[in-house]
């Protein structure tokens, strides 16, 4: 086991040296002088220079590339020229933010979309199989920019049923000691009802918008894969043996049809962290994503660099997981492996 | 075509339809035949004669593309296809079970063998886990599983063809039927194991008082085995006789031809001869007789619906208006 995880960890290396190599050059094509917007509008063509000198970037292009490989290796993504802090201090604080969501989001779609796919590929032509089919049309063909904004429109501004979407708490609920940086757990973790509330009741509604985005994925794998699986050899056997339907059902068909859903899993939750950078942004999270947007916006290297870094890493993260669970779901990729 | 007196499972006028894109398959129409206690019945036919498809409506696990049109299939004397879902499930593994094709795709590909013989001994026996546990390792030394310790946490996937197909009988004779239907036990097996697979599955029956339906394409082998041997031709059932008087003397045609195409060590591959034309298309409209248009025999009554069925000695049934 820990060979094939060390030997997955070397063989996703060169994909993220790509990738650093990449963040760089895109960084550095990027529209705009960032010089001359630290600088401002109303500074000398002087006051620019020095400026471009302070933040190194006069000069080469292989040069500046040493230099920031230099402080990667240090641990060192830079400073935010907006925050004015370490962009590995930024990353901290909010990272948590952008997990607790997209986690919840995900959880939240894998908890609808499986049983659904399930439901709908045991009763073919049901009512089950209609409603996935509405859920994953709606799911692959509403943006999430306008799912989101009509979520807040309908539950905030006319409803009312949720809190303003201005990020993780509202404004007289103080965050719980962090541990996690789950405000969920660390809520729990503080034995804090009110504050435990405040926290979910805020992740309503963006977990909602980022788990109905999800959801069409995974049901409609579920069900693909199901539909297979129940037409297997094994299945009939399974039947022909008199076997009890939930036992068949479950044991015989599920744990089978879970490998290309596990796939899809990783699939989705790499879509979702892209997904996250609007949804942020709509519901004012203090995440990674809108940290990123902003970064991008005002032509900010060291963020953007440090947001893409971070996202490479969870996804060869991500991958591992997954090829881990692969081998916990079918012996034949434990034996390989 | 029947004797029923007694019979353990009686198949009669048993029609079966698949749904396909290109039309409807008529993949059985009116088959009859019966298996008494602890009888050894052989059906025998080419690829698409409806052998498979016959014992899958029988076990009640028919693709759902297909559907039964007519007929009945009784087991001591209750009709499983009037049975509700949960009734006829009490059947199935306990007093009858199916033996399928091509084993290794037929065993679940992540779960451990000895596991999938449990599920089925837990289903139907009164043992608790670590006694089911035994009596699945007991059911491995029997079919002669080489260590089963070791073999009972192991996978479809570690085990060789002759392998899976032990575990697929033992799976099948884990419940104690009354009738075991062997689905082309030994196709896809090298020759000294498929002896030694059947050899088994003969041992089996005979030791548990087991019926048995041998369904395989081929004749000799299943002659060599069987009490009686049910032909079958196109959906059609065309010949049923005692294996010697079948062997001695086949009266349908097409029985004589299939005998003509099986070598016995005599024989030299000249000796041998095809039977012309392939089977029929099944989705066209087919005249009374489905063997009509291969057949050297054939006369303009053969054109004549319907289709005789006559017993022609005491015991042997001929689908023929011309039988040799």
């Amino acid at each position: 086991m820990l060979r094939m995880i060390g030997r997955r960890l070397a063989a996703a290396l060169p994909g993220v040296i790509g990738v650093i190599v990449v963040t760089f050059l895109l960084n550095r094509a990027l529209p705009g002088d960032p010089a001359a917007y630290f600088a401002g509008p109303a500074a000398t063509p002087r006051a620019i220079e020095e400026i471009r000198v302070k933040l190194g970037l006069d000069k080469s292009l292989p040069e500046q590339f040493g230099l920031y490989v230099r402080d990667l290796v240090r641990g060192d993504l830079g400073t935010s020229l907006t925050t004015g802090q370490p962009v590995v201090a930024d990353l901290r604080a909010r990272l948590p933010a952008s997990l607790e969501l997209t986690l919840c989001g995900l959880l939240l779609a894998i908890a609808v979309g499986v049983p659904l796919g399930i439901f709908a590929a045991t009763r073919p032509g049901s009512w089950a199989d209609h409603i996935a089919r509405v859920l994953m049309t709606m799911g692959n063909s509403m943006p999430v920019f306008f799912s989101a904004l009509l979520l807040v429109y309908v539950f905030y501004y006319l409803l009312g049923w949720a809190p303003a979407p201005l990020g993780r708490l509202d404004a007289f609920t103080p965050p719980p000691g962090s541990v996690t940086g789950s405000f969920l757990v660390d809520s729990l973790l503080m034995r804090d009802g009110t504050v435990f509330l405040a926290a979910a009741k805020q992740l309503v509604l963006p977990t909602a918008t980022l788990g109905l985005a999800a959801l069409a994925p995974i049901a409609r794998i579920t069900r693909a894969a199901m539909l297979g699986v129940l037409a297997s050899d094994y299945v009939r056997t399974a039947r022909a043996g008199g076997l009890a339907p939930r036992t068949v059902l479950y044991v015989y068909a599920l744990r089978n049809a879970l490998l290309p859903v596990v796939t899809a899993l990783g699939i989705v939750f790499a879509f979702l962290l892209g997904v996250n950078v609007v949804v942020e942004k709509i519901y004012a999270w203090p995440g990674i994503g809108s940290y990123a947007l902003e970064a991008v916006m005002t032509s900010d290297y060291a963020p953007v660099q440090g947001f893409v870094l971070t996202m490479a890493m969870i996804y060869v993260a991500l991958n591992l997981l997954i090829d881990i669970l692969y081998g916990v779901i079918d012996p034949r990729v434990r034996i390989e492996t | 075509m029947t004797g029923e007196a007694g019979a353990l499972l009686v198949v009669e006028d048993l029609s079966i339809e698949f749904r396909t894109r290109e039309g409807i398959v008529r993949a059985l129409e009116r088959a009859s035949f019966t298996v008494g206690q602890a009888e050894t019945v052989g059906v025998v036919g080419e690829s698409g004669s409806g052998k498979t498809i016959t014992a899958h409506a029988v076990m009640g696990v028919l693709h759902p593309a297909g559907r039964v049109t007519g007929g009945s299939v009784r087991f001591r004397g209750a009709d499983l296809l009037a049975l509700g879902e949960e009734e006829r499930r009490g059947y199935c593994g306990r007093e009858m079970a199916i033996a399928f094709q091509n084993a290794r795709a037929a065993l679940n590909p992540i779960r451990p063998v000895g596991r999938q013989i449990e599920d089925v001994l837990l289903r139907h026996t009164d043992l608790g886990r670590s006694a089911a546990r035994d009596r699945a390792l007991e059911l491995f030394a029997r079919v002669q599983i080489p260590d089963p310790p070791r073999l009972h946490g192991a996978y479809p996937f570690e085990l060789s063809g002759g392998m899976c197909q032990r575990v697929m009988i033992a799976l099948a004779v884990a419940g104690s039927p009354a009738l075991l239907i062997a689905d082309e036990p030994a196709t896809g097996l090298d020759v000294a194991t498929q002896c030694a697979v059947l050899e088994l599955i003969e041992e089996l029956a005979h030791e548990n008082r087991m019926a048995m339906l041998l369904i395989s394409h081929d004749l000799g082998l299943v002659g060599e085995r069987a009490d009686r041997v049910v032909v079958m031709h196109a959906g059609h059932v065309v010949e049923i006789a005692p294996s010697a008087e079948l062997f001695a003397a086949p009266r349908h045609p097409y029985t004589a031809r299939l005998l003509a195409t099986t070598p016995h060590p005599d024989s030299r591959l000249a000796d041998l001869r095809p039977i012309p034309g392939s089977v029929p298309d099944l989705r066209e409209a087919l005249p009374p007789c489905r063997y009509r248009y291969r057949c050297e025999r054939a006369a303009p009554e053969c054109d004549e619906p319907p289709l005789p069925r006559v017993e022609i000695t005491p015991g042997h049934f001929v689908a023929c208006r011309r039988p040799l």
